[in-house]
């Protein structure tokens, strides 16, 4: 298999445990994986992406320009800045609840997202999702970024079965969380299933 | 058994795999994981040491590998700055037990102040390079370059750019590794110290021995190329080797040939390389190194080529290699479409910015703050260094004027003040900076009779590459607790004529310190003390009450605090961010901030 995952965000979103769990899972499927994270000042609050390279055809570390097979984006303005990632048939998972930069306050932008989403559908094939609904019946944010990879599962276009990927959350997350975890694994899978 | 890991770790585990004794270095993106990986695994018997600069990183190394041991030395390249005084001695003295000394190289600059290039500092210190081109090569040439410092008796340089050191890759390593046995310190002072009789000798030696490298050099398996029999190659090395390789997966029609040791150059193997080809595109990274040699083998040998690459424009000089960009390079060069397809975004609307700044709660902005209320009105310089609190220079505060290397700030103010008479020299460093090249700077101060006032922010980390202990703070790399060194005692005794501890979430007592220092012929120095809100995780939030405020935003405008924001047209406090920190509030006009831990 080979297979270009890129996820992008916010610092702070909860990107690089999404990108690990991936390729944990590609691995403990006999898959050759390489990435590579954003690393240092950019991580306070700035723009932030994982990228995940599946298969045995990969050389540079990053992945090359329209070659994604899909983006996971945390954030609307970072789908839009990584949209170049893309390839002509991948998808993008979109959540359209915005992040203001931290210095909105100093200089305000007027930035909300919208324009950038309305944007996105018609530049690429996207799956829009709600961070605010969606993570609504789990009184936390702190599960959007599980909620996404399940979506990101549920679509089919992720290449993993999504057994490997829930015996790697249950690894990695912190034990009182698994069960949560695993819901918002679920939830997300079941969204995943029912777009397009 | 299987790892995966960061290129970074990969040498890490490549100099555990090879018996390394001893490994120092200082932190420095994007070399710093070397040293931390170490510390993870498995080290019984290695000495491990965050040292407090380069310079004497390598130094507690060439004894270890003057006894026989092998040593590994960690640093970013514009630290290998700061370690060339010894390393240009050592070249000449040499060693007995392996010594790598990696010096990671960082084009873009990501976060760099420069975009040297370690493969030249190989060639003027005349020692052997190593140039990885991924983690697992990584691995394995890190091995190799401590055979080839052996087989030579010299220290060696490998080095990783950024995309190498922080690209995960799995790695297979033995189970079992140790530690090597060594002979010990054998004395020779006619070998060990370094004399001018003894430089003139080794100089000459240095120079045959590096032909016979040069030639070992050109039978080295990751020296190689693709048999490919064109009119038409393509020279590169390291990352860009990966970045050439990805672009041509599906054109075969063009010899690749890969440089892994710049220096010494294998010239019979760049020789037999371009049998039969006319021309050739040089892609690499930082300066045109390798298509330097390339010219200086054709004119050598008569050899009629045409050299593409940086020095005619092809490639450019500045900035980071690609997939994308080597694939429009190399899509010109052969009149092949390589270049992938990518959503044309032209029309697409304006993106927000989010420019790195400091955090939420950080203590160095009510330091920086506290310094702007005192100086108020008045003609100040602020001299600012290499750490976190370069951030500091960002709007609303405003508070770096220069910035230039490690410890320089403190330096600089000096100079600021003896050209101007009219002006307050300030100078800001933090703690890790200050025992790396900060201390001396004050001696010359004092000595110099400069009038200034010097601000430590002593976080009690080094955040920026984050947060490796330091003599300041109490712990080791062995795992020991260890007495803390002590800046106030140490400026103290350095004569520094007033040196105040103060606490900068205290804003009134901040200012009024700055004020009195300002008040002070000589050299003051004002220690910032307060834990980077990183390590310490505060609870305590503040809020906004929305009777009280009046909405005239100061709160954002003086500080801002990333916590500070407008919802609605009401300044309220974003509570995942807000530490409590209670700068704001000692801001607020009308007093309606509150709820934080210094009420
Ligand atoms: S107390 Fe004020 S200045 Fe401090 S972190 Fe909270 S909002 Fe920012
Ligand atoms: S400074 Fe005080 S009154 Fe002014 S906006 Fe901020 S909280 Fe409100």
């Amino acid at each position: 298999m080979n297979k270009d995952i890129l996820i992008c965000g916010v610092g702070g979103q909860g990107t690089v445990l999404a990108s690990k769990i991936i390729a944990a899972s590609a691995m403990d499927e006999g898959n050759t994986v390489h990435s590579a994270e954003t690393i240092g000042m950019a991580q306070r609050g700035g723009s932030v992406t994982s990228h995940v390279r599946i298969g045995e055809d990969a050389y540079s570390p990053l992945i090359p320009y329209g070659n994604a097979d899909m983006i996971l984006a945390f954030e609307p303005a970072e789908a839009l800045r990584n949209l170049k990632y893309l390839s002509e048939d991948g998808v993008a998972i979109v959540n359209t609840v915005p992040t203001k930069p931290v210095t909105e306050s100093l200089t305000e932008t007027g930035y909300d997202g919208r324009k950038i989403t309305a944007y996105l559908k018609d530049k690429c094939s996207c799956v829009f999702v709600d961070s605010d609904e969606v993570c609504a019946p789990f009184k936390s944010s702190k599960f959007f970024n599980i909620i996404l990879l399940g979506i990101a599962s549920g679509t089919g276009k992720l290449g993993i079965d999504k057994d490997t990927i829930l015996k790697q959350i249950e690894k990695r997350v912190p034990a009182k969380f698994v069960e949560t975890n695993k819901e918002a694994f679920i939830t997300g899978y079941g969204i995943g299933e029912k777009s397009e | 058994m299987k790892e995966y890991v960061m290129g970074n770790g990969a040498i890490a585990l490549g100099a555990l795999t090879a018996g390394v004794n001893l490994v120092a270095g200082y932190p420095g993106t994007p070399s710093s994981e070397i040293i931390e990986t170490v510390s993870k695994y498995p080290h019984e018997g290695i000495h491990l040491e965050w040292s407090v600069n380069e310079k004497a990183a390598l130094e507690v190394a060439a004894a270890a590998s003057y006894s026989g041991a092998r040593s590994l030395v960690t640093m970013k390249q514009v630290g290998l700055n700061v370690a060339s005084d010894p390393l240009m001695s050592l070249a000449y003295v040499g060693v007995k037990g392996g010594m790598v000394i990696v010096s990671a190289d960082d084009p873009g600059p990501i976060s760099s102040q420069t975009e040297q290039d370690t493969r030249r500092f190989a060639d003027f210190c005349r020692i052997p390079v190593f140039d990885p081109s991924s983690p697992e090569e990584a691995y394995e040439m890190i091995q190799d370059a401590f055979d080839y410092s052996e087989k030579y008796s010299t220290p060696v340089l490998f080095r990783p750019t950024t995309r190498v050191c922080h690209a995960y890759a799995s790695i297979e390593i033995p189970d079992e590794y140790s530690p090597r046995e060594f002979e010990g310190f054998v004395k020779d002072s006619r070998k060990w110290v370094i004399f001018p009789r003894l430089s003139y000798n080794n100089h000459g030696m240095i120079e045959k021995r590096n032909v016979e490298i040069g030639k070992d050099f050109s039978a080295y398996k990751f020296n190689s190329h693709n048999a490919k029999k064109t009119s038409k190659a393509i020279v590169t090395s390291g990352i860009s080797y990966s970045y050439v390789k990805e672009v041509l997966k599906t054109y075969e029609d063009v010899r690749i040939i890969r440089v892994a040791t710049a220096y010494p150059f294998p010239e019979d193997f760049m020789k037999d390389s371009l049998e039969g080809v006319k021309e050739v595109l040089c892609i690499e990274e930082l300066s045109p190194y390798i298509e330097e040699q390339i010219l200086k083998t054709a004119g050598k040998f008569h050899i009629d080529i045409e050299v593409k690459g940086k020095l005619d424009g092809t490639v450019p000089h500045n900035g980071e290699m690609s997939t994308e960009l080597a694939s429009r390079i190399i899509s010109e060069y052969l009149g092949a479409d390589l270049v992938s397809k990518v959503a044309d975004t032209d029309d697409a609307p304006e993106l927000p910015l989010r420019p790195p700044v400091l955090c939420a709660g950080c203590p160095h902005r009510a330091s920086f703050y506290a310094v702007k209320q005192a100086t108020k009105g008045k003609k100040a310089f602020y001299c600012g260094d290499i750490g976190c609190y370069t951030l500091g220079n960002a709007m609303p505060l405003d508070m770096v004027d220069t910035c230039l290397c490690m410890g320089a700030g403190i330096t600089m103010a000096q100079g600021f003040d003896h050209t101007h008479d009219d002006s307050y020299s300030f100078a800001f460093v933090g703690d890790s900076t200050f025992f790396a090249s900060g201390m001396t700077g004050v001696v010359n101060a004092v000595y110099n009779e400069a009038d200034m006032i010097l601000c430590v922010l002593d976080n009690s980390t080094t955040a920026m590459t984050g947060h490796q202990p330091h003599p300041g703070t109490g712990r080791n790399m062995m795992g020991d607790i260890v007495d803390k060194v002590d800046i106030a005692r140490i400026l103290e005794a350095m004569g520094v004529v007033r040196v105040v501890t103060v606490d900068p979430l205290d804003l009134e007592l901040s200012i009024r310190t700055v004020k009195e220092c300002m008040e002070i012929k000589g050299v003051k120095a004002i220690i910032f003390k307060s834990p980077c809100i990183a390590i310490t995780r505060p609870e305590k939030k503040c809020g906004v009450d929305t009777e009280k405020c009046i909405n005239c935003k100061k709160c954002i405008r003086e500080i801002g605090c990333p916590a500070l924001i407008t919802a609605d047209g009401q300044v309220t406090i974003d509570t995942n961010l807000c530490t409590g920190c209670n700068l704001c509030a000692q801001i607020c006009p009308v007093h309606a901030i509150g709820g934080g831990s210094h009420e």
